[in-house]
């Protein structure tokens, strides 16, 4: 025992020594006395409690709006425009109309009623038909562009020549660019082909939307070569590889894309602004803005109906998503 | 005597084995001098000469396949985006598409000297300037916190990010109750014994809009700062921390190096959203909102609406030029600054 103790003792004084505490142990017996290390745990204690503190901070102004709009949209029509009349009752040509002069905002309704839901799907049919707009329009998009971005990323991964290089430069420099480059080109071809004011118009262009394959390409360059390289000594042909190994190695990847993709969609209001004149055919997403007062109740509970797609599929999906977002990182590598 | 009978065997198969690879070799070797006398004059290096001597049947024959793969996407891209891009060059430098007359810069002349297109770039330069760079600090900020000992971290994170996922037009009710001349702000503001703003009407609106791009966009530039600080190596910091460097000179000399490929994306995709910021305006004012919010998407919006060729392609180009030289520009200050570290 004592044995052991003395090597153990040994050992200690060789890390002091490796360490430098032995050579400045007067200096360091000061920096490391026993009530400098605890004032310093208090010190860090404090910054901790600090930064969770102003991290809550910041996480209640982010998800007030959210809980704000999901929980008002329990409100019957009355107490909505009891609180919120002040700022919703204004009509385009006469001015303000003043209910109170000021706004009420609760977290909490009063009486929890489910009449505004009821109203939305089963009185007013506009709005669910509106939703079905958005669905008919980003469906699509999600599935194809994920298809053909697939495609296009196994032939970007399997071959890397120089001409493939430069398309995939292309590719990026085009993901980069804002709507306000990308629509004129999309509107001119959309009008050559009479497809304006039609779903093709929103269609083609989102299913050729570079984004998937930039996002896609990265993830299956990261599949060892090996791997392909055992598959084709096995006699996999090209299609085999792409369909056997490359799509379920990239399960996560295709989530993470499908989800990226659907959220840019669905938030759409620029390409059926432009694209799309027929307000018939608009997604709920454009209009929802163009709720007039006597319907503000509903509102709320269209919002919320909207928003429920989105937030089931972060509730699932978050982890696809973060790794989506941090994979698109490497934009240089 | 059956060692020399061996290495005789071995000799012939030696011999044997060079024949059929020199019979392999051949044709190869020929293909590349011609391709050498063809392209004698450029001066290939070696190294790029390699790979090409490698190519074998299999090989080609991946690329032609692989190609094929591509095409879907490429002739996609090519008819919705690049085909239709020459020729809005070529419509910007025409008096109008059917005529065609060749009027060099004109439009873009006229369209720098259009009033609203000058208000629009302002308005938009001006949020940019603002919003992007708060956007880069505040999200690092944000990481920074997450990344240091705080209890609920996956719970924090998930709140951040929440706003991303939420569609712009269901919470645009709410930021119009807030923001209103008789809305939730005011209140507070009154409270304190301010006087009401009215915060979407006058040059205060500038304001709201960065506070609603913020709301946003920090949650996903916080995930990539995240990722980033994460993958800093350890030992280096552990390093700095036993030369007894200081958190703030760790974070200043050695992780803003590590950060700085990251810093370079987080900007573009901050510009990028910076313009998507229309949506927030048009959803909560319209099509004609106050002056200092008119945002270059109205320009176009109300341009599409004339079905003024010219001047769309003028401003697309322009706008294209712009961003390509701002992207370029970001790259390059990146390159010298994160030389010497692989981040």
């Amino acid at each position: 025992m004592k044995k052991k103790n003395i090597e153990r003792s040994a050992v200690l004084q060789q890390k002091a020594v490796k360490h430098g505490r032995a050579v400045k142990r007067d200096r360091l017996d000061r920096k490391y006395s026993r009530g400098r290390i605890q004032g310093r745990r208090a010190w860090s204690g404090f910054k901790i409690a600090l930064a969770t503190c102003v991290a809550a901070v910041f996480a209640f102004l982010f998800l007030m709006p959210i809980v704000l709009t999901i929980s008002n949209s329990f409100m019957s029509g009355a107490e909505i425009s009891a609180n919120y009349g002040s700022v919703f009752a204004t009509s385009d040509s006469g001015g303000r109309v003043y209910v109170a002069e000021k706004v009420n905002l609760k977290f909490i309704p009063d009486m929890v009623s489910f009449s505004q839901y009821a109203t939305v799907l089963f009185r007013s049919p506009e709005y669910l038909l509106k939703f079905w707009n958005s669905v008919i329009l980003v469906g699509p998009i999600v599935a194809f562009q994920l298809l053909v971005a697939s495609l296009a990323s196994f032939g970007f991964t399997r071959y890397r020549g120089r001409l493939r290089e430069i398309i995939f430069f292309t590719y990026i420099i085009l993901m980069l660019m804002p709507y306000q480059v990308t629509l004129v080109p999309n509107y001119l071809v959309s009008d050559w082909l009479n497809i304006l004011d039609t779903k093709w118009a929103i269609w083609l262009p989102g299913i050729f939307s570079p984004f998937a394959v930039f996002l896609l390409t990265k993830f299956m360059r990261r599949i060892p070569t090996s791997t392909i390289e055992a598959a084709q000594i096995d006699g996999a042909g090209e299609w085999q590889i792409y369909r056997r190994i490359c799509m379920p190695l990239c399960r996560g990847a295709l989530c993470s894309a499908a989800i990226l993709v659907f959220i840019d969609y669905w938030n759409m209001v620029e390409q059926p602004l432009i694209l799309m004149r027929d307000e018939e055919m608009h997604p709920l997403s454009v209009f929802l803005s163009k709720i007039n007062e006597g319907e503000i109740g509903l509102a709320f509970a269209v919002a919320t109906i909207y928003m429920v797609p989105t937030l089931l599929v972060f509730l699932y999906g978050e982890e696809y998503l973060v790794d989506g977002i941090t994979s698109q990182g490497g934009i240089k590598g | 005597m059956v060692k020399e009978r061996n290495r005789e065997e071995k000799k012939v198969l030696k011999e044997k084995k060079a024949l059929k690879e020199r019979k392999v070799r051949k044709p190869l070797r020929k293909a590349s001098g011609v391709q050498e006398t063809e392209s004698a004059g450029k001066k290939r290096s070696p190294v790029h000469k390699l790979p090409r001597k490698k190519m074998t049947k299999m090989k080609r024959k991946i690329k032609l396949v692989s190609g094929i793969y591509i095409a879907p996407s490429f002739l996609g891209v090519l008819a919705f985006f690049l085909l239709p891009f020459v020729v809005i060059i070529y419509y910007s430098l025409v008096d109008n598409p059917i005529s065609g007359n060749f009027v060099g810069f004109d439009n873009f002349i006229r369209l720098i000297n259009n009033l609203s297109f000058k208000t629009a770039v302002a308005n938009t330069f001006s949020f940019s300037i603002v919003a992007v760079p708060l956007a880069v600090i505040l999200s690092l900020l944000l990481a920074i916190m997450l990344d240091s000992k705080i209890p609920f971290k996956s719970q924090f994170r998930t709140f951040f990010l929440s706003p991303m996922m939420v569609p712009v037009a269901s919470i645009v009710l709410i930021w119009r109750v807030m923001f209103d001349y008789n809305g939730a702000v005011n209140d507070v503001l009154v409270g304190l014994g301010g006087a009401k703003i009215d915060w979407l009407k006058s040059s205060y609106s500038q304001i709201v809009v960065v506070i609603l791009f913020l709301w946003k966009n920090l949650g996903y530039n916080m995930i990539l700062f995240m990722a980033a600080l994460s993958s800093i190596p350890r030992d280096v910091i552990e390093v700095a921390r036993l030369e007894s460097a200081s958190p703030l000179q760790t974070f200043l000399y050695i992780k803003t190096r590590y950060l700085s490929s990251t810093f370079l994306f987080v900007t573009i995709m901050s510009l990028i959203s910076s313009f998507k910021v229309f949506r927030e305006v048009y959803l909560l004012t319209g099509n004609y909102p106050y002056d200092t919010i008119y945002m270059l998407q109205h320009y176009m919006n109300n341009a599409f609406k004339n079905l003024d060729y010219q001047r769309l392609s003028a401003a697309a180009i322009l706008m294209s030029l712009v961003m390509i030289l701002i992207i370029g520009t970001l790259f390059i200050v990146e390159d010298r600054f994160g030389k010497d570290v692989e981040g």
